[in-house]
């Protein structure tokens, strides 16, 4: 059975050695609990969960799926009491307020919990994952009493939540939206509409459902300036034996995260409660955009780790032909697949993007941090570059997540396309994360067209200042020759590229459209250099300090070497098709593109 | 009543041991430590007695260097009350460990020891006996169930040939077997409460324990490797094989 361990030295390498995590934790106000050993004692027991309770479900809840009858919806074996076990222990309370409950600690440690629950279970994960969404949505907005009524409850854990946007006609584009809102005389509204594709929507693990839902007035303005955010109760607090008027009319059947409910949620005069300012639903919901975004590109994250834990167990030990310089394991039948060097390249893909991966999320969530406690120029910084970095954690990681779930399957051979082994699982549950919460398509237009261009390009050149920086107080380290030659290159290639297409879109707004998506992941590449340079380095001054882990460090060296030998230069064939021009995507006639 | 747990800081049971080159010892850098199993146990009992208003205070205490903190702290959030760290490198030695553990029991007015029946690292199963013995009182030993009444312990423990249930005064030794409960994941809550209960930390000298080498560890190695097996045909060639190989049947 496919396993998982929660990788503790890797994530303490990152956390604490290259990211600083200590000092990161000292220097914001009210995170003087975050000491080292109190961060690492939430982290094992944080592990032994996703360990022991959630990963062993993983494989049930793709099999049994959820199921649907009267409008009640049956969670797999295991997923209702592996709940109340999270809830016992406090976990849903962790990065939230004190006076609602919360434990108060950084958004940053829940990511890293987070990290782990996702990758040892991610449909289960994602069950008080959208609770999370709608916790940060009634904290940003919601009013004492109504933090009161719902957010005690969600921090608790005793209630789950959900995010309702989608609607069968609109996911994209939500100005399209429908969902109606008629104010009562009492102050609450009555709603009504239907939501598709809500994750979450109905299930057995919870009492109530707190669905937070975007829907318009009777006076609303036509498109995204006309929609409002509502809370909408599965059950009202004073009557949690009664309907309210919401109800699944059925679950998804899906290619994968069988274990997550996909719900169709029909709302027929709903009560709800307006959430922030009426009209002004969708700013409401760009303030904790970043946060939701990242919580998804953890998930690319969560799907490569997987997939080379388990690929790589199977390397060392399947034996298949033999070496090209003549058998290693001359005893054995065979050579373990391990030495073909085809297979080290898609087992060093996979740690080259999980382990790069996670460096990039650890990062981003220390902006969330400052974002979210400190003020004046430190949080608008902090905001900026976080604000550039977001979409493309969330498109980049999650495009190399599916890419190396594709690889861990390919690893087992025929047998990854089995079942049983849990590798075409693993692919299939990866697929999705390229789709919700802003398809890639999305993130590249949000990334080049309002990040980068819109701001003449100041928010990428907040991150290549960062780069540059860093390039030239290391200009003389011979050792890190290397990693901070092609690192200066891409630097500046990256600001002359973008000024190229900004002149371009000038007379052709296009132009943005046709190089998005190769510059979001040309971007991604990019970043994705400078945090393993970071690490190179980090691991190189600990072995010439002297270290008992000299292996751990020089692994990581090694494939920092890779990455930059293997990976970075995929930017090479970005640069040439971002920059050819729209017309070879325009030119031909939507009537000529005939089957 | 107050209840005294011993909980001992060793190699989490996942991770791969290693020998040292030069056989001396297992090597422990890098390994992931946790708190013994057995001795996890034997708090969440104590937790349990606590909940059911029998225990008043919970006492955790470990020997050794100030790493073991942390196993402490895990016991503080699993619901023990204080921690004693008694500081010393010298941890191998059971008899030393129970010489400690005693003048903790008395200093601190103890009524009932819960402590793991072995630790997974060098497997003695014997510094609770020690104990008993230095205490002169009774001890209840792979535990599987324990129940406390009338100012008495009914301990219910695994022996060869079944169960079998002592009654035994209180102050009391008990050891854990693994049957005894499951123990609970800690909450998130308490680990951060975990952090402002006292924790005490103490010499052998404060204690007035002159610590001694009572064994000396000569080597440690590898266990030998298994030889692969052979497969036979049939039951005759079987009968062959033993005959020809193995002489004398
Ligand atoms: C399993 C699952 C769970 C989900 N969970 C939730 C949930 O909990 N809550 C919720 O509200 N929604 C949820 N969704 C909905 C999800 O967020 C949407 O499906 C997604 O936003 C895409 O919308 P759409 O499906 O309508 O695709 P469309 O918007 O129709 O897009 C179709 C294609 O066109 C592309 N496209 C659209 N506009 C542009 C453009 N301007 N430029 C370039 N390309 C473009 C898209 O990238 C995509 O490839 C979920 C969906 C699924 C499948």
């Amino acid at each position: 059975m496919p396993e998982y361990k929660a990788p503790l030295r890797d994530m303490d390498f990152v956390l604490n050695e290259v990211l600083k995590a200590e000092q990161h934790y000292q220097s914001l106000p009210g995170y003087e609990d975050a000491t080292p050993d109190m961060v690492s004692a939430i982290m094992e027991e944080g592990a032994k969960f996703a360990e022991k309770v959630l990963s062993p479900l993983n494989q049930i809840g793709d099999q049994q799926g959820c199921t649907w009858a009267d409008g009640k919806v049956t969670t797999p074996a295991g997923f209702k009491e592996a709940y109340q076990q999270f809830v016992e222990g406090g976990w849903p309370s962790l990065a939230h307020e004190v006076e609602y409950g919360g434990q108060g600690l950084p958004e940053s440690l829940g990511l890293v919990i987070n990290e782990m629950v996702g990758t040892a279970n991610w449909s289960w994960s994602m069950y008080p994952g959208l609770s999370h969404g709608a916790m940060n949505t009634l904290d940003a907005h919601g009013t004492e009493e109504q933090k009161q009524t719902y957010l005690t409850k969600l921090v608790e854990g005793s209630w789950t939540g959900t995010m309702c946007l989608t609607e069968p006609h609109c996911g994209t584009d939500l100005g399209m939206l429908r969902t109606k809102a008629e104010p009562q005389a009492d102050g609450s509204y009555k709603i009504s509409g239907t939501k598709i594709f809500i994750s979450a929507g109905e299930h057995d693990m919870a009492e109530n459902i707190v669905h937070i839902v975007l829907a318009r007035l009777p006076d609303a303005p036509a498109g995204t300036k006309g929609i409002s955010l509502f809370i909408v109760p599965k059950h009202l607090p004073e009557s949690l034996s009664e309907s309210n008027g919401v109800s699944c009319g059925s679950i998804e059947h899906k290619m994968g995260i069988h274990g997550n409910a996909t719900c169709v949620m029909n709302f027929d005069d709903a009560t709800g409660f307006l959430i922030g300012p009426p009209n002004k639903g969708l700013n409401c919901m760009f303030t904790f955009m970043n946060t939701a975004r990242l919580g998804t590109a953890l998930q690319g994250l969560a799907h490569a780790e997987w997939g080379f834990q388990n690929s790589l167990v199977y390397a060392k030990d399947r034996l298949q032909m033999r070496a090209l310089n003549g058998p290693a394991e001359p005893d054995k039948p065979a050579d373990p697949i391990i030495v073909h060097p085809e297979v080290r390249k898609m087992l060093l893909t996979q740690k080259a993007f999980a382990e790069g991966g996670r460096a990039m999320i650890y990062y981003c969530a220390q902006l969330v941090d400052k974002v979210k406690v400190s003020d004046g120029e430190e949080k608008e910084y902090a905001d900026g570059l976080l604000a550039f970095l977001t979409p493309i954690a969330k498109a980049f990681l999650t495009e190399v997540g599916f890419e190396s779930a594709n690889h861990g399957l390919q690893i087992f051979g025929g047998h990854g396309y089995i079942a049983e082994w849990g590798m075409e699982q693993n692919v299939r549950d990866s697929r999705i994360s390229m789709l919700y919460e802003g398809t890639t398509q999305i993130q590249a237009l949000d990334l080049l067209g309002r990040k980068v261009l819109m701001t003449q390009g100041e928010a990428l050149k907040r991150f290549t200042k960062i780069v540059h920086k860093f390039c030239q107080a290391e200009a003389d380290t011979q050792a890190m020759a290397k990693f901070v030659k092609p690192l200066v290159e891409i630097n500046k290639e990256w600001g002359d590229i973008t000024m190229q297409i900004g002149m371009k879109a000038m007379q052709n707004r296009d132009e943005v459209g046709a190089a998005s998506v190769d510059y979001l992941m040309y971007s991604g590449y990019a970043v994705l250099g400078y945090l393993w340079a970071l690490m190179a380095k980090e691991a190189q001054e600990k072995i010439a300090a002297g270290t008992n882990e000299e292996d751990f460090y020089r692994a990581k060296i090694k494939t920092a070497e890779f990455y930059f030998a293997r990976i970075l230069p995929r930017t090479r064939s970005l640069v040439a098709t971002m920059t050819s021009g729209c017309e070879s995507l325009m030119d031909l006639d939507a009537e000529h593109f005939v089957f | 009543m107050k209840i005294l747990v011993a909980v001992k800081r060793v190699i989490d049971y996942n991770a791969k041991v290693r020998v040292k080159s030069d056989q001396t010892d297992v090597d422990l850098a890098n390994i992931k430590m946790a708190i013994n199993p057995f001795c996890e146990i034997a708090v969440e009992e104590a937790v349990r007695l606590k909940e059911a208003g029998i225990a008043t205070e919970i006492i955790a205490v470990s020997v050794g260097p100030k790493a073991c903190q942390e196993q402490i702290r895990s016991a503080l959030a699993l619901g023990a009350d204080k921690g004693i760290q008694i500081e010393t490198d010298h941890i191998s030695d059971s008899l030393n460990i129970a010489k400690l553990l005693a003048k903790v029991v008395k200093s601190e007015n103890i009524d009932l020891v819960i402590m793991g029946k072995q630790a997974i690292d060098s497997d003695n199963n014997q510094t609770g006996q020690m104990l008993a013995a230095l205490l002169n009182c009774g001890q209840g030993t792979f535990a599987s169930k324990l129940e406390i009444k009338d100012q008495k312990v009914l301990v219910t423990r695994e022996i060869d040939g079944g169960l079998q249930t002592l009654s035994l005064n209180l102050p009391a030794v008990i050891t854990t077997d693994l049957r005894l409960n499951e123990p609970r994941y800690a909450a998130l809550p308490n680990i951060m409460k975990a952090k402002r209960k006292p924790l005490e930390v103490k010499t052998p000298q404060d204690l007035g324990v002159e610590l001694k080498q009572h064994t000396k560890l000569l080597k440690v190695a590898e266990p030998s490797k298994r030889q692969g097996g052979t497969m036979l045909n049939s039951v005759d060639e079987l009968i062959e094989k033993l005959k020809s190989e193995i002489q004398g049947i």
